[in-house]
């Protein structure tokens, strides 16, 4: 992840405390789980801010059905649905657990 | 997990769903959203 948006990132979540979660858009299971490294674990590149910087923030994706659900479904479709036909939720969603379930 | 009165970070990625997009979505939900951003890996 860009070094930029790292610094961000913690800003954000240091300004906005435990009521801070992130909400995904990769395309495949291997973008996902980097980035949902970083934001939860920290870095693992070792190279931007939050390297050594367990943010531990709660992790999602836009695909999975537990926030789908909650999205107005006209706006879903209209922002969301044409990609998601050429994505592979079951496999992003196994990288997400990696990265939530990780150390 | 619910998503009304998080403060939510749209962490997108151009060749997949953009921030923005996850933004409007996430303020259908009635979460705030406090920062909205958009990768791109070249």
């Amino acid at each position: 992840m860009d070094l930029e948006d790292q610094s961000l990132i913690q800003r954000i979540a240091e300004e906005h405390g435990s009521d801070t979660i992130v909400v995904l858009g990769q395309p495949d299971a291997d973008s996902a789980e980097i980035t949902a490294e970083t934001v939860h674990n920290g870095d693992p590149t070792w190279v931007g801010p939050l390297a050594g910087v367990p943010l531990g923030l709660p992790v999602y994706h836009i695909l999975e059905d537990e926030i789908k659900g909650q999205i107005d479904a006209d706006m879903y479709e209209n922002e969301v649905g044409l990609m998601a036909l050429t994505m592979d939720k079951e496999q992003i969603v196994e990288g997400l657990d990696r990265a939530r379930n990780g150390p | 997990m619910e998503l009304k009165g998080k403060k939510v970070i749209a962490l997108g990625e151009r060749d997949g769903i953009p921030g923005t997009s996850i933004a409007d979505c996430m303020k259908t939900a009635g979460a705030d959203v406090v920062l909205t951003l958009t990768q791109c890996y070249v």
